[in-house]
């Protein structure tokens, strides 16, 4: 168009440019140039406070030397395949049985959707109460008549990751349903009569044509989901601090207690940069693919 | 000098210098304590604060120094400092004083003669850094304690422990009379705490400065630490199935006789009070578990941050000062169960435990604790491991013992 | 199983909810096995939904010696507003015995500001990205959904120098920018899936009338855009609301927001756990978000579709 003529490339487009400046500054001076930075002082010996005394990689092998570390990446990897696959599943299910054209709908969706709305803090503390061996569920069962019954995963470090598990599925669920839900919406009338049509089961044209036609909404779910499960801290805080012992502890909360905690920022940072270093790996190839190839205007 | 000698008279004598003219001054003060006997405490020090004309405005921070710290030291290294605020005096605020955020408080201290009225002397020295004083300390906690229910104890048919060792003795009877033996919290730093004072109380008070002050590694890893380790691991089992995890939750464990006891700091004290037990008859407190009678010099100290404002910076001057005051003292320190720094104030109001402490300080019987010999980083490493060994039963006591050795060694 | 019967409705929910294909009038399949099978599943499932909300409402209206008498299911033999009161009023954390009042109105304040700014922001943003990408756009894009998954945590220490060089640190105004910066990501990805999926003639013929970026986003874009608005509004309130992190570490004692105050008074223990008052305070502290989900039900839905659906 006319505005595009002009001689300089700098002006093209200005308005356009002008309304991302938030968007560039958050990108380019928080996001990169804080990951820099934080990349930067992990090669240093920063304990309270900043200082520029660097001593190469050891943060990375006493990182990779501590206990405490490896229990979290553990942790965080059961805890992110499990709550990714149960979230999903359990979403997408939900919404199916939702559009089954049933009555109420709109109570059963806000029943499930209503504890988004409530904080990780929140959550934590409910479940924390909840699962507490002396008043919670197992008291309960227990008072029914089943003395054995035991359900105590809050102070049994084998199982406790499933009871921060139970928690945040609980509050996650929800959205990812709405999400589904509307996915499933949007999917052409056409699609299902052709399928019924053919004589294809209701269960296979679920798996083998809708879910395929609902790519963009896996796909916002997927970055919704997983950011939320790299940076799970608020709920395991709320509701365990990470114990019994270290056995629920998750790296999040390992960055934090070192940097603040330890006072041991360089510590804290080698950490960090572990965190971000996997999440680059896998997002950002994916990213190039889903936002960076498609062109308009 | 005339002017000089007249201040330091004035300040020998009253609060009035600061007292008298100056418009009432709001002063912010960050803390964590919240639970019901540090409330109580903390309100004393407000309230003295607040009779010089100025004004305390409470920052309590919920949630133990863990969580507080890290948002204080946001708001120091931010530049949005408080008028002041507690840490433990000793290696956490190190830093921040090095790098020039915290005020040197020499001038005032050697007005008011510090050197003097702080006793044991070597109290100042954890406010100390290259020759100037940087906090106050304002009351000397020891962690050295072990508390006993003795309705629990007379639930099980067995007498009072006098020491560790009996009270070891005595935790099957108590486990069968369906008591928990020992409570420990799940929050890490009391297991690494029960464990410190193990190592001094059992190990005594050479191992225990052989370990956190000369970091001896080897030592660490030698026989009378595993002698240290043993005990460490009857405790644990002793302390198996306590489901809470704040300390004060678990005193309460105690106070209602559900517990046979715990190893604690004296701040346990405050809450006993606050339930209304009276020492001897409703509790007993063991110093040094009665194994090894000793006061450790931590405590509680207020750090003021350099501020512009010169009101505010006035407003410091007199919270430090009244922080010393002998009145301020007392009753500071009698609601929060631990000892004024200063010797001589009157202590008549002071219970049998206090009592106790008390003795044992005039005795010169006092040591570091690992608040000024460790640095937080080495606390925390301390913390992970202990709060996991108390945790799960099936870790090793050598496997134990030769992490603790690994941290000692790369201690600083 | 014979479950044929499957809705397909447009987008827009119930509205689009009339039966497709041979089914026969509803009635009569009230108690088939798929009903049963159906409606038995959802109910299972929201009484699991609901039993925490429960718990705390219950356990809320209870006396102390009432809960120490253990079930947590049981309904309150004699109902109490007490807790509540004293959560709201007078639950104190060291010397401050007021409660949660002060920071529902820190809440408050902090929020709406925080609240229009990170919207106005991503929705200007959004539609950039999707309509007027200029060189470069997508780099940013990418890295700032990438940044999405950065703890929080890490960014911590970076943003209190930023903040210090600035000036911003401990006001209102520097948790306002912190808030609008973590919510950008998720929001710009929102609002450019929207406007992405908008008729592209709309905007063709709007550019040969002769209008110009910010025209075309007023006058045709924001128009119609109101379901996204409320799904960006609903998200938002949530997170700013719920959010602690931040609050906690970007402002000083007498900003602090709500969540503050609640962590403040749970972990606050005088003496014993005041359960019923923690679980007031607790349901307090979620019901402003909540309020907001029940008042917007279908919108949220439909608003979600309009954003994720289409990429």
């Amino acid at each position: 168009m006319s505005k595009s003529e002009r001689p300089s490339q700098l002006f093209r487009n200005l308005n356009a440019k002008i309304a991302s400046i938030p968007m560039i500054f958050t990108a380019l001076v928080i996001f990169v140039g804080g990951t820099v930075w934080t990349v930067f002082y992990s090669f240093t010996n920063s304990k309270l406070l900043p200082r520029l005394h660097f001593v190469g990689l050891d943060q990375y092998y006493r990182l990779w030397a501590t206990p405490r570390w490896l229990i979290s990446i553990e942790n965080l990897l059961i805890y992110g395949v499990l709550s990714l696959v149960f979230s999903l599943v359990i979403g997408f299910l939900l919404a199916a049985l939702l559009d089954q054209k049933i009555r109420f709908e709109d109570t059963f969706r806000t029943i499930f959707l209503y504890p988004f709305a409530l904080s990780f803090i929140v959550t934590g503390l409910v479940w924390q109460w909840l699962l507490n061996p002396e008043f919670g569920v197992q008291a309960v069962v227990r008072s029914l008549g089943w003395t054995s019954f035991s359900f105590n995963p809050l102070y049994d470090s084998s199982i406790v990751i499933y009871g921060i598990l139970i928690a945040a599925l609980w509050q996650g669920t929800g959205l990812i349903m709405c999400l589904m839900l509307a996915g499933l919406r949007g999917i052409d009338e056409d699609i299902w009569k052709a399928a019924r049509v053919d004589g294809i089961p209701t269960w296979k044209t679920y798996l083998f044509i809708i879910i395929p036609m609902m790519r963009p909404v896996f796909i916002t779910t997927l970055v919704i989901v997983a950011s939320n499960i790299v940076r799970v801290y608020d709920l395991v805080v709320a509701q365990t601090s990470g114990g019994p012992g270290i056995a629920s502890e998750v790296p999040a909360k390992y960055v934090y207690d070192y940097m603040f905690f330890a006072q041991n920022l360089g510590q804290g940072f080698a950490a960090s940069t572990m965190m971000l270093l996997s999440v680059i790996i896998v997002i950002v190839p994916w990213a190039y693919l889903e936002f960076g190839g498609k062109k308009r205007v | 000098m005339r002017y000089q000698l007249m201040t330091a008279a004035l300040a020998l004598t009253t609060a009035l210098q600061f007292a008298g003219p100056a418009a009432a001054t709001d002063l912010e003060v960050t803390h964590w304590w919240t639970s019901g006997g540090e409330a109580a405490a903390v309100a004393e020090l407000a309230k003295a604060f607040d009779a010089t004309g100025n004004h305390w405005v409470d920052g309590a921070i919920a949630g133990s120094g863990g969580t507080a710290r890290p948002i204080m030291i946001s708001r120091i290294t931010g530049g949005d400092p408080m008028g002041a605020t507690q840490f433990n005096h000793g290696r956490q605020a190190e830093e921040l004083v090095q790098a020039g955020l915290m005020r040197d408080l020499t001038d005032l201290a050697t007005k008011e003669k510090w050197t003097e009225i702080v006793q044991p002397k070597s109290l100042l020295d954890g406010c100390t850094l290259d020759g100037k004083i940087y906090c106050v300390p304002v009351n000397i906690h020891s962690w050295q304690w072990l508390w006993l229910s003795n309705a629990a104890f007379e639930k099980a048919g067995v007498p009072v422990p006098k020491n560790w060792n009996e009270y070891v003795a005595a935790a099957p009877a108590l486990e069968k009379a369906g008591i928990q033996p020992l409570a420990v919290g799940g929050q890490p730093w009391q297991a690494s705490g029960a464990f410190d004072v193990l190592l001094a109380a059992v190990g005594g008070t050479d191992a225990f400065l052989k370990v956190y002050k000369d970091k001896d590694a080897e030592f660490a890893a030698g026989p009378e630490v595993a002698k240290v380790f043993k005990a460490a691991d009857d405790a644990r089992k002793m302390a198996k199935n306590t489901n809470v995890q704040d300390w004060n939750q678990a005193t309460n464990l105690v106070i209602t006789g559900k517990a046979g006891g715990q190893i604690m700091g004296d701040w346990a004290q405050g809450e006993f009070q606050v339930a209304g037990q009276t020492a001897g008859k409703d509790y007993t407190c063991l110093p040094g578990l009665g194994l090894n009678e000793m006061i450790a010099t931590g405590g509680d100290a207020f750090y003021f941050p350099l501020l512009k404002d010169p009101e505010k910076s006035k407003a410091q001057e007199v919270l430090a000062h009244t922080l010393l005051d002998p009145k301020t003292q007392v009753a500071f320190n009698l609601k929060k169960g631990s000892l004024p720094v200063r010797g001589d104030v009157d202590l008549k109001a002071a219970n049998d435990c206090m009592k106790k402490g008390l003795e044992i300080l005039a005795k010169g019987n006092v040591m570091p604790w690992t608040d000024q010999l460790l640095s937080q980083d080495t606390q925390k490493q301390k913390e992970d491991l202990f709060s996991e060994f108390f945790a799960k039963q099936d870790m090793t006591v050598e496997d134990a013992q030769k992490r603790f050795a690994a941290i000692v060694g790369s201690a600083d | 199983m014979s479950d044929h019967v499957v809705s397909l409705p447009a987008i827009g929910g119930a509205g689009g909810l009339e039966a497709y294909g041979p089914s026969g009038p509803k009635p009569r399949h009230t108690f088939s096995r798929r009903n049963i099978f159906l409606y038995g599943t959802l109910i299972v499932v929201a009484l699991y939904y609901l039993l925490p909300l429960y718990v705390m409402v219950v356990t809320s209206l209870k006396g102390m010696p009432e809960i120490r008498l253990g079930n947590i299911f049981s309904p309150p033999m004699e109902i109490t507003f007490e807790p509540w009161v004293k959560a709201w009023s007078s639950a104190c954390t060291g010397l401050n015995c007021d409660g949660l009042s002060r920071g529902f109105w820190n809440s408050v304040r902090i929020t709406i500001p925080s609240v229009i700014l990170s919207i106005a922001l991503a929705s200007v943003n959004g539609y950039a990205l999707a309509n007027w990408r200029f060189k470069g756009a997508d780099t940013f894009f990418i890295i700032l959904i990438v940044g999405a998954f950065i703890p929080y945590q890490v960014m911590i220490y970076p943003i209190v120098i930023i903040l210090r060089e600035v000036g911003l640190y401990g006001s209102l105004s520097g948790l306002v920018i912190v808030h609008s910066i973590f919510g950008m990501p998720i929001l710009t990805l929102l609002f450019r899936n929207y406007f992405t999926s908008m008729p592209e003639e709309l905007f063709r013929a709007a550019r040969v009338d002769g209008a110009g970026f910010w025209g075309i986003y007023f006058r045709i874009m924001l128009p119609m855009s109101l379901p996204i608005f409320v799904v960006a509004i609903i998200l938002q309130v949530t997170g700013i609301w719920n959010d602690f992190l931040f609050g906690v570490v970007y402002t000083r004692p007498d900003t602090y927001p709500m969540t503050v105050q609640l962590n403040n008074i749970v972990n606050s223990v005088q003496g014993v756990k005041e359960y019923n008052v923690n679980m007031a305070a607790t349901i307090l502290t979620g019901l402003v978000p909540l309020i907001v989900y029940f008042l917007s039900g279908k919108l949220f839905v439909r608003g979600i579709a309009a954003g994720a659906v289409k990429g």
